[in-house]
Order: structure tokens, then C-alpha cells, then sequence
């Protein structure tokens, strides 16, 4: 399947985020300091550090989850005040509500066409027919197809995740890896994947940004070939050395 | 279970063997409360147990009939079902709202938990005497109490499992843009809705319980009523078959809600019949 088999909404593209003088303490932990990123509209990036090091925070912030306690985070020009509905979270937990169907999962928002919209969308990620099933029946990595199909639907404009693929075995991930990677190569939109695998971080993004007490350690473009083998590149496996290095 | 599991594998002389031990271990719950029943007919027929503070269950099941004949029988169970009901309604719903209420809405909960929660320690029986005062013996005086009792345990309930939503949906929910009344529609209320059946269960006992106890003392009608007077008139006998009928009663309230519970928590793994499993 090439990316052109995938749905591409009007509104394909990303939105640049940009993040300056950032502070973000939770009382006497400073977990954020003066901090400074510049992400582009549509690029690929990931972030890496070690666990506790403001990842999931910094993320919280792009999201609108949480407020920074001073600096400004803006999104394509914009400061972010609250929730910004081109943004979508992908977590940990697939979060899906166990009480409606998957089909209902997806289309959580119940916009215009949610139904159709829903199906078309399971069926990008690969579930097409499950879409009556109660989420407790499925697999992890198909719960987590579900909640990337519910955060697709709304057609986002930049896509945040937070370790999604943290929990599956080595082969469902590379099989969700080349499926976002194809999603995101078709719809153009803004991601930051944070992972503490740093094979995934080189295999997926245009730039990795290494995070470490609050501050950004190293910062690299990936210009690999796309789609990428994940092994025995030798210049994926340099960039990755490099990587673990500054972790 | 694990060895119907692989039942496709079976050949059809094992699968009778099955079902002849599923039917097996369908009756054996049974075979106890028979017998039972057949040392009591056996006691009281010999005369070792005196038939007039026990008759024989035959000597019920004549007064069973005669009852459904005559038709107090079905006039005195649809008065206590009507007050149960009634009662039920009043204070289960009463108690479902203001837990919905205080579940959602702190200030509810400041103005309205504490009271309750110390109010809850007071046995609502011991109101009796009270309610008598108030509403003297007419219906209200009962369906108040059973109201009451109902209104602990859903109220209890319905707040814990409107509280005890895993905060991550709720963030979630609101990532995605649900509106206020979509969360509690979609997200809290179903979610709340295992807590809340659990609460409807011990409702129900809460409502014979309360029921059996007003009609006995004071009453014109309803199975208690039934009871104390045939305890007048030393008709035990009757006695005895209005307490099976509230335990057939209160059977048939928990059959109701496991029923309920059944469709309604379909999405509940608990409650999930997987493939090649028993029903
Ligand atoms: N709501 C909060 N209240 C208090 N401390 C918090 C809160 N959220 C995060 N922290 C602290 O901030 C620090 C950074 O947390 P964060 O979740 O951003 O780390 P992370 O890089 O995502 O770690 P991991 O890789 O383990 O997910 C941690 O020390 C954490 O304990
Ligand atoms: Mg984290």
C-alpha cells in the first residue's frame, strides 16, 4: 500500500509549534527551565531522554493540558490557552471507553458523518470489520489502532505522542511504526513522538531532540532515505550511538 | 472453561457425556433443599414435629391454593409489590440524583455528603414509631420507609461510582472536545452504572426487608399484614407461605437485576461470553 491509498482530508498539512523561555516547576521541582524549541509545520520529531526528564510534561504543555508558569508555547503563531482542536494526543494507554463499540471510540466527538468518517478511518489503520467490537476484546496493539484512528478523524493538524507504542511486543511496533510513518508521510501533519527507544526515534523522525534536566542535550536531523529500514543501516546505527550518548 | 474450550475436538459420545454432567451439576443444587423438604413432610406427618407450630410443606401447598382461589393471595402480594415499587421509585431516584449531584458538583457534596453520611447511621427501622405519629398507618408511613431504605444504598453507590471514573478518560474526553453534558452522558453515567447496580441489589433487599417489617406493624394489607394476622388466629400455615413469598419476591427482584446487569454491562468483560465457553 502506498500512501496515496490513504484518505487525505482538505485540511492535510501541519502547524508549526514554538515553545520560548519556557519555566514549568512543580513546587520546589523545576522540571522545564528556560526552555526553546522551534518545530516546523509537518516535520517528524522525536523526543528522547531518560525517564522523569519533562517529556510527558512538555508535551501537556503543547496540548493545552497544562499551563506553563511563564515563557510562551504557540502553535502556528498562536499562544495556546486551552485545548486547540487541531491538536490530538495519542497516550500511553490506548484510553479507549470499554462501554462503546469501537466504532463509537473513534468517532468520540460525534461530528457531521461520524460514522462514515469513523469506518473510513478504521480502515486506514487496518481494522477494517472490527468496528462493532467492544475495545476489550482487542489486542493492545489493535487498541492502539483504534485510538490513532480517533485521533486521525478530526483530521489534526500536529499529533502528539506520548509513548504509544511503549507497551507492544518488537513486531507490533515496527507494524504501527510503518503505519504512522505512512499516515503522517500522506497527511502532512505536525508530530512529536516521545519514546525512550532511540531505534524508534531514528527510524521514524526528521529530527530528534534529546531531553535532559529540563534542557534540550542534543538536537539532530535524521536525513535518511524514506520509508527506512530499521536495521542494519550503518548511518541509522551511528545516529543512534550519537543519541544514546547525549541520553 | 478449559476443557470446553477444545469441545470442537470432541467426538459425539463425549459431548453427551457433557451434557449429561452439565445436567448433573444443574441439579445438584437441588438435591439438598428436596431433601430437606422430604424430612419435614416425613417429621410432621409422624407427629415428631408438633403440625401446629410447623405443618407439613403438603399442608402449605393446600393453603397455597386455597389463597390463589379465594384471591387474597394475589390481593395482598400486589399491595406490598405496589409499595415496594412506589417506594422504590421515589427513593431510588432521589437517591440516584443526589448522587449524580454530589458525584459531579462539589458544593452539592459540601452541603449535602456530611448530612447524609450521618443520617445514613441511623437505622431507618427505628424511625417507625415516628413515622407513625406523621403519617399515622396509611400508605405513606410505608412508602416512606421503604423509600428511605432504598435511598441510602443507591445514593452511596451512584456517588462512588460517579467519583471513582478513571480520570484519564475524563482528560481524554475532553481532548477530544466533549462538552459538559456529552461526558456525563457518554462517559460518567455509563461508567457509573456498575457501581450503580450494585447499589440497586442491596436496594432491593432494602426494600423487602423495610416492607415486611412496616406491614406488620401496621397494615391492612400486603403480605405482612397477611402474616400477623394469621398469627392471631394461629394459622401458621399462612404464616409460612408469606415468607416464601418474600423470599420468592426478593428472588425475583435479584433475577430482575442480574438480568438487567446482564444487558446492560454487555461491554464488561465480566459479562462477556467468550466463544466455546458455557452459558
Ligand atoms: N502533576 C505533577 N505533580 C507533581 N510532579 C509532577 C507532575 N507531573 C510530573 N511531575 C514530575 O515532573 C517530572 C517530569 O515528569 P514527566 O512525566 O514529564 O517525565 P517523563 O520524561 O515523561 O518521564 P517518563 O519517561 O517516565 O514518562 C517528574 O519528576 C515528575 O515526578
Ligand atoms: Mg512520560
Amino acid at each position: 500500500m502506498s500512501a496515496a491509498d490513504f484518505y487525505v482530508p482538505e485540511s492535510a498539512g501541519g502547524l508549526p509549534i514554538s515553545l520560548s523561555r519556557v519555566e514549568k516547576s512543580f513546587g520546589a521541582l523545576n522540571v522545564l527551565g528556560n526552555f526553546n524549541l522551534d518545530i516546523p509545520a509537518g516535520q517528524f520529531l522525536a523526543v528522547v531522554g531518560r525517564s522523569g526528564g519533562g517529556k510527558s510534561t512538555l508535551m501537556r504543555l503543547v496540548a493545552g493540558l497544562d499551563a506553563a508558569d511563564s515563557g510562551r508555547v504557540g502553535i502556528g503563531g498562536r499562544q495556546v490557552e486551552r485545548l486547540h482542536p487541531s491538536v490530538r494526543l495519542l497516550f500511553q494507554e490506548a484510553r479507549l471507553v470499554p462501554w462503546q463499540r469501537v466504532i463509537e471510540n473513534v468517532g468520540i466527538a460525534r461530528g457531521p458523518n461520524w460514522q462514515e468518517t469513523a469506518r473510513r478511518t478504521l480502515a486506514d489503520v487496518g481494522l477494517e470489520g472490527r468496528e462493532n467490537d467492544w475495545p476489550s476484546v482487542l489486542s493492545g496493539g489493535q487498541r492502539q489502532r483504534v485510538a490513532l484512528a480517533r485521533a486521525l478523524v478530526s483530521e489534526p493538524q500536529i499529533l502528539l505522542l506520548d509513548e504509544p507504542f511503549g507497551a507492544l511486543d518488537a513486531l507490533t511496533r515496527i507494524e504501527m511504526h510503518r503505519l504512522l510513518e505512512r499516515i503522517w508521510a500522506a497527511r502532512g501533519f505536525t508530530t512529536v513522538l516521545i519514546t525512550h527507544d532511540v531505534a524508534e526515534a531514528v527510524a521514524l523522525a526528521d529530527r530528534v531532540v534529546v531531553l535532559r534536566e529540563g534542557a534540550i542535550a542534543l538536537d539532530i536531523e535524521i536525513d535518511l532515505d524514506r520509508p527506512r529500514q530499521e536495521l542494519a543501516d550503518p548511518r541509522a546505527v551511528d545516529l543512534q550511538r550519537r543519541i544514546l550518548d547525549a541520553v | 472453561m478449559a476443557e470446553t474450550s477444545v469441545a470442537g475436538g470432541y467426538a459425539a459420545g463425549e459431548s453427551r457425556k457433557l451434557n449429561l454432567k452439565g445436567l448433573g451439576s444443574a441439579l445438584a443444587p437441588w438435591t439438598l433443599p428436596i431433601a430437606l423438604l422430604l424430612l419435614w413432610e416425613i417429621a410432621s406427618q409422624t407427629g415428631l414435629v408438633n403440625a401446629r407450630l410447623m405443618p407439613a410443606p403438603t399442608k402449605i401447598a393446600a393453603t397455597f391454593w386455597r389463597l390463589l382461589l379465594d384471591g387474597s393471595l394475589f390481593f395482598h402480594t400486589l399491595a406490598s409489590t405496589q409499595r415496594a415499587v412506589i417506594g422504590l421509585v421515589i427513593g431510588g431516584g432521589l437517591g440516584f440524583v443526589a448522587g449524580v449531584l454530589t458525584g459531579l458538583w462539589k458544593p452539592a457534596e459540601t452541603l449535602l455528603d456530611s448530612t447524609l453520611q450521618m443520617v445514613r447511621n441511623i437505622p431507618h427501622l427505628a424511625l417507625i414509631p415516628l413515622v407513625i405519629l406523621w403519617f399515622g398507618i396509611d400508605e405513606t408511613a410505608k412508602i416512606f420507609l421503604v423509600s428511605i431504605g432504598v435511598f441510602f444504598p443507591i445514593y452511596i453507590n451512584t456517588f462512588y461510582g460517579v467519583r471513582t471514573i478513571d480520570p484519564q478518560l475524563v482528560e481524554m474526553a475532553s481532548v477530544y472536545g466533549l462538552d459538559r453534558k456529552a461526558l456525563v452522558q457518554r462517559i460518567i453515567l455509563p461508567g457509573a452504572l456498575p457501581s450503580i447496580l450494585v447499589g440497586l441489589r442491596y436496594a432491593l433487599g432494602f426494600m423487602w426487608l423495610t416492607l415486611i417489617v412496616a406491614e406488620t406493624i401496621s397494615a391492612t394489607s400486603g403480605i405482612g399484614y397477611m402474616t400477623m394476622n394469621a398469627r392471631e388466629f394461629l394459622q401458621t400455615d399462612v404464616v409460612l407461605l408469606g415468607i416464601i413469598v418474600y423470599a420468592l419476591l426478593g428472588k425475583l427482584a435479584d433475577v430482575a437485576t442480574r438480568a438487567i446487569e446482564k444487558r446492560v454491562l454487555v461491554w464488561h468483560p465480566a459479562y462477556q461470553v467468550k466463544p466455546g465457553s458455557i452459558k
